[in-house]
């Protein structure tokens, strides 16, 4: 057989989670991305505004719960905003995270025909959720400005909450997507656990509330270490912040652990299970 | 070379009792799910050369779906080797991996773009596959709104249109109507001939008889055959017969069958003196003779001679029924019979032509035994007279200026 012969074959590997050249990656994860955020509100009368629509009722109800009759915020600096800002920024994760569970078998037709980096599914859900997030963000700038929160230079600093949450979401929809293929009872537990994480995470509550037998349980939640951040970043600098909230640097690294646990374990499960998933659908 | 693989396994493990719910995980912690493992594929390994249209044929689990797959990157093998040139297109099942929320717009962007183009050759491409398909009107449907007829139409133009060096099609033969279908065989020679090389994976014999130049036969898994499309299929069809006492039933309530009829022991064409000659000149006569001997007692057999050209079209064909209901005829099993036919106003054009014997035999009530049996090629020589598939005498007359008044003299 002459060189001339086989020029240009490459090696055929089989689907993988990755591969396929960043270019190509890039371009699906944003076709797709952004076919889905049109998809989402296409078709419905409100259209976009749905997607500021939702958070925002649900801030009011919360707003009227906990400032009316439960009065949990009394005391807290700017607490209507802060809810707000809770809110919107939990909905990012518990949107992707439950949308994600189901998404390698939702694009079933597709997956069992052609060949792609699977993770482009999931991390595209991921994506879609952060476009809506990058609406409600606006409204919480109006809200932040309308509440006449003092502008700090912390807010640069906002960045790194979003990527470092999306990050952890990504991890999560990894994990969940490849664990549903094989159980289906994935999204019926999953459901349960982001409820129970809403409320084992400070979004309706400031963390000073919590008794201090109770901090380091909650600490355990990487979502905590977040969203306390986030408060003192954004909104209220006298807040006592990750470290302080967790009483101390020690305190935190369970939650870091989780947090990076997390990370890898997803990262893992669904590279290993990302050849085999076109068979098992 | 396009495609080359080596000693390819796969097995897939299926549950016998599927642990699919976590509850039976925790019911059962220790229980180590039952599997039954199934060897899809043991040590395949073949290789197809640039251009060439190569089938691969096999029954119903016999692993060429499987192997197709493994192809397309969708599986994984187990172990081996599998080194391809260029892109590749896959059409499985009769897609290509459309999402049924998404528009054709949108469909075709992102298949384009999976198969490896940029956003903007994926777009630009949406045009001559929206033509193709003649579903232009529909680019902003949903899909899951299109009927199967369209979808499949949709997913073909994706193909062909993704210009691709490897296309692997996985039974796609029977697509939408006849002008379609008259469409995609026309793409099909296309293609053969434009040097993309093709993976065809199929049940039709015919298809494969009528564009393959090799063809791989798989039985559980195994390569029992590699070589020539036309024995390919021929073993195929006798593989089934063997195992089933049934050829593959058409649509037609025709049952294909092996070579158990008859066989041919001789063919050949002659002049008008008789003499054996290979090749028919232009508008010269044709006269072919075949001696075909009954392996089994036929009764009232019916013979069809069908001429069929380079591209696989059927031109023209004679056909001659034994005996009837009232007047039986048989062929008693050993006996041989002489075809004689004879054509002296030869329209065909110059080209090669593959002379087929199709054997019939209504066997029960709606159901007939057909056999097909390859006579001989043959070459008609000479200057073609005009255009098309034959030529036939005739006179074509002009006149100029204002026609006749009244009736034709």
């Amino acid at each position: 057989m002459s060189a001339d012969a086989t020029h240009g074959l490459q090696p055929v590997r089989g689907p993988s989670a990755l591969g396929g050249g960043w270019r190509r990656f890039g371009e699906l994860l944003y076709l797709i991305s952004v076919t889905e955020f049109k998809k989402t509100y296409f078709g419905t009368v409100l259209g976009y505004v749905w997607s500021l629509l939702r958070p925002l009722l649900l801030f009011a109800v919360l707003l009227f719960v906990f400032t009316k009759i439960v009065r949990l915020g009394s005391g807290v600096p700017h607490y209507p905003v802060l809810l707000l800002m809770n809110v919107v920024l939990f909905g990012f994760f518990s949107e992707a995270t439950t949308t994600a569970v189901m998404s390698v078998v939702t694009q079933e037709s597709v997956v069992r025909k052609t060949q792609f980096p699977r993770l482009v599914i999931p991390l595209s859900v991921v994506v879609t959720s952060f476009f809506n997030l990058a609406v409600n963000l606006v409204v919480v700038l109006i809200f932040i400005a309308a509440f006449g929160v003092s502008p700090a230079w912390t807010w640069l600093l906002f960045p790194l909450i979003v990527l470092v949450l999306f990050v952890f979401a990504t991890a999560v929809s990894m994990l969940l997507a490849s664990l549903y293929v094989r159980f289906r009872d994935t999204a019926i537990i999953w459901s349960v656990v982001a409820s129970a994480l809403f409320y084992a995470t400070p979004v309706i509550y400031p963390i000073e509330i919590v008794p201090d037998r109770y901090r380091d349980l909650i600490m355990l939640n990487p979502l905590t270490a977040i969203f306390e951040q986030a408060r003192k970043w954004i909104i209220d600098p006298s807040a006592p912040g990750a470290v302080s909230a967790a009483g101390g640097w020690t305190h935190l690294l369970p939650g870091a652990a989780i947090f990076l646990g997390a990370c890898a374990i997803g990262a893992w499960y669904f590279n290993r299970e990302a050849p085999r998933i076109a068979e098992q659908l | 070379m396009a495609i080359e693989v080596r000693e390819v396994e796969k097995t897939f493990r299926i549950p016998v009792h599927r642990i699919d719910s976590f509850k039976e995980r925790m019911v059962h912690p220790l229980a180590q799910p039952e599997y039954r493992t199934l060897e899809a594929l043991r040590k395949v390994s073949f290789d197809a050369h640039r251009g060439e249209f190569f089938g691969i044929v096999g029954r119903n689990g016999s692993g060429k779906s499987t192997l197709l797959k493994i192809l397309a990157s969708i599986y994984r093998a187990d172990s081996g080797s599998i080194r391809m040139a260029g892109r590749v297109a896959p059409f499985i099942e009769l897609g290509v991996g459309f999402n049924p929320e998404l528009t054709a717009r949108e469909n075709v962007t992102l298949n384009g773009v999976m198969m490896g183009l940029s956003r903007r050759e994926a777009q630009a491409r949406l045009d001559a596959v929206l033509d193709f398909a003649e579903l232009r009107e529909f680019v902003d449907l949903k899909l899951k709104n299109y009927s199967s007829g369209m979808l499949v139409r949709l997913a073909f133009s994706v193909m062909i249109q993704s210009e691709a060096d490897v296309l692997l099609i996985d039974e796609v033969l029977a697509v939408g109507d006849a002008a379609f279908q008259q469409k995609c065989r026309d793409v099909f020679r296309d293609m053969r001939d434009g040097g993309r090389t093709i993976v065809l994976v199929t049940h039709d014999m015919t298809a494969v008889q009528r564009y393959c130049h090799r063809a791989m036969l798989l039985d559980e898994g195994r390569v029992t055959y590699l070589g020539e499309a036309e024995e390919a299929g021929r073993q195929y069809l006798r593989m089934n017969f063997a195992k089933r006492d049934l050829g593959e039933t058409g649509a037609d309530g025709l049952t294909l069958v092996p070579d158990l009829l008859a066989r041919v022991t001789d063919a050949w064409i002659e002049d008008t003196d008789g003499t054996r000659i290979e090749n028919v000149e232009a508008a010269q006569p044709i006269r072919i003779n075949a001696v075909i001997e009954a392996r089994q007692d036929l009764s009232n057999p019916r013979f069809t001679v069908q001429f069929n050209n380079a591209d696989g079209v059927p031109v023209f064909d004679l056909e001659r029924a034994l005996g009837d209901d009232e007047h039986p005829i048989r062929i008693a099993a050993g006996t041989s019979s002489q075809i004689s036919l004879t054509v002296d106003e030869n329209p065909l054009m110059p080209g090669r032509y593959v002379v087929v014997c199709w054997l019939g035999l209504l066997r029960h009530e709606e159901d007939a035994a057909i056999q097909s049996m390859k006579l001989l090629e043959f070459v008609v020589f000479g200057l073609a007279r005009g255009q098309g598939v034959v030529s036939i005498p005739g006179e074509l007359d002009v006149r100029v200026g204002e026609p006749d008044e009244g009736a034709p003299r």
